[in-house]
């Protein structure tokens, strides 16, 4: 059994969400540099617009977009793993609560869904935990913005739907966001399990490099399949017209029932912040 | 790729007469934030008989909340918002009096319709590059609902702040693809 103290997670999710809302990941900035020579026009100099607004962001140590989200957090906690000195709850919180205020970044959340009262330290964060082998913590912190995810998506499909079914729907989901969803797009796709699972599954697949290969085949090709038919609806960067509409469709399966097929569509803005750490 | 306009607020409805929707324009001078909250506000105080708290001729509501300001910063990240969210709200105050939005994405037909019939505008901007807006904008004063915090309203004095006509006062809509 290995302790790991509630001041070390606190610290670290801190550190994370910092680091998401004003570094933009590599693998982005990558698609970016490489889309660009692939536009003309309006499209070219959006895209050029998001990667100087990368380099300011880093420069100066503002966040990359004012939207810094509500911060979800995905704990995969190792079985040997003993948490001392506290409430892990509170201590994801502690952390979401000081590196929003150390880094300036926006406070978005209200406690209440109705009654719409800001919290004022973007606090509290949505958590999940899972349990896993081993004696370490995996923290992965992931800011959500709600441009894309007021854009996203879950229908319980049924058997017969098929593959067709399921792809009509990401591309109806995607087609429906159109420039709300903050284009070049993440495309995260949950199929099976129930109807909590499949959006969870979804969130997950966001969290998953863009430009790596499902390691099924057959997923695989329904990703590329995907990913194209959606590069050719022309929506484009911003909205305004391009073949750059999403950058990667990543899709997570699980079993599921004999009478059910449900499918939840999660959109990543084309910032799809997350970082992570292992302590 | 057009050239750009350069247009200083507040804006005449000559000005907006010649914009046309996908013209990429500059704006320098004064603009207003105002989101979610702040329109919520501002539509009690139209049904108690209100003024607004900032006069809606020739100026621009901004969908905007930025980030806090560090210190010795004019501003923190602000860029636009979904205007989706504001079309609830946006046909009555153009009925009062505005005529000008920057937001980022679809506005649905009684928007258009509205910005038809009063000789209105609606800009995009790109959302998502707010630390590089943010150069843009020169000083900043909170003019209503300060306890909104992010939502509050502001006044963003702001120099060549890009955007695109979305929605001209023809009604003509970038975002509608098969159309143009």
């Amino acid at each position: 059994m290995r302790e790991i103290h509630v001041n070390d997670i606190a610290a670290k999710v801190a550190e994370l969400c910092i680091k998401a809302c004003v570094v933009v990941a590599p693998d982005i900035r990558k698609y970016m540099q490489q889309a660009l020579p692939t536009e003309r026009g309006t499209a070219r100099q959006i895209l050029a617009d998001m990667l100087e607004n990368h380099d300011v962001a880093m420069r100066q140590r503002m966040p990359i977009c004012q939207d810094t989200g509500l911060v979800v957090v995905f704990l995969d906690v190792g079985q040997d793993v003993h948490i001392v000195g506290g409430i892990i709850e509170d201590a994801v919180n502690a952390g979401v609560r000081h590196g929003y205020k150390e880094g300036y970044l926006r406070k978005s959340v209200v406690g209440d869904p109705i009654r719409r009262a800001n919290t004022k330290d973007n606090t509290p964060a949505v958590i999940h935990y899972t349990i896993v082998p081993g004696d370490s913590l995996k923290i992965t912190v992931c800011p959500k913005g709600f441009g894309s995810e007021n854009m996203s998506r879950l229908a319980m499909l049924v058997p017969v739907d098929g593959i067709d079914g399921v792809k009509a729907f990401v591309l109806e989901t995607v087609t429906a966001a159109d420039s709300n969803a903050c284009p070049p797009i993440v495309v995260g796709v949950g199929i099976g399990g129930t109807f909590d699972y499949a959006a969870n599954m979804a969130k997950r697949a966001l969290l998953r490099k863009i430009g790596t290969r499902h390691h099924d085949p057959y997923w695989a090709d329904v990703e590329a399949g995907l990913l194209a038919r959606i590069n050719a609806t022309g929506i484009g960067p911003a909205g305004f017209g391009g073949r750059t509409t999403a950058m990667a469709v990543h899709i997570n399966t699980h079993a599921t029932h004999i009478a059910g097929l449900p499918v939840a569509v999660n959109l990543g803005c084309h910032v799809n912040r997350h970082e992570e750490a292992v302590l | 790729m057009s050239k750009i306009k350069e247009i200083t607020t507040p804006l005449s409805p000559e000005v907006i007469a010649s914009l046309k929707c996908g013209d990429m324009v500059c704006i320098t001078g004064s603009i207003y934030t105002g989101r979610d909250a702040a329109h919520q506000r501002m539509m009690d105080m139209l049904a108690a008989g209100c003024d607004m708290p900032f006069d809606f001729t020739g100026n621009i509501i901004f969908y905007a909340g930025p980030t806090p300001a560090p210190p010795g910063m004019a501003t923190g990240s602000i860029g636009p918002t979904t205007a989706g969210r504001m079309d609830a709200f946006a046909p009555e105050l153009i009925a009062h009096g505005l005529r000008i939005m920057i937001g980022k994405g679809l506005r649905n037909n009684a928007v258009k319709q509205a910005i038809t019939d009063h000789s209105g505008i609606y800009f995009a901007g790109v959302g998502g590059i707010a630390a590089l807006m943010s150069q843009c904008v020169k000083n900043v004063e909170v003019v209503a609902f300060e306890d909104l915090g992010t939502e509050a309203i502001r006044r963003l004095e702001v120099e060549r702040l890009p955007v695109i006509v979305a929605i001209d006062n023809k009604g003509n809509d970038i975002y509608n693809r098969n159309g143009t």
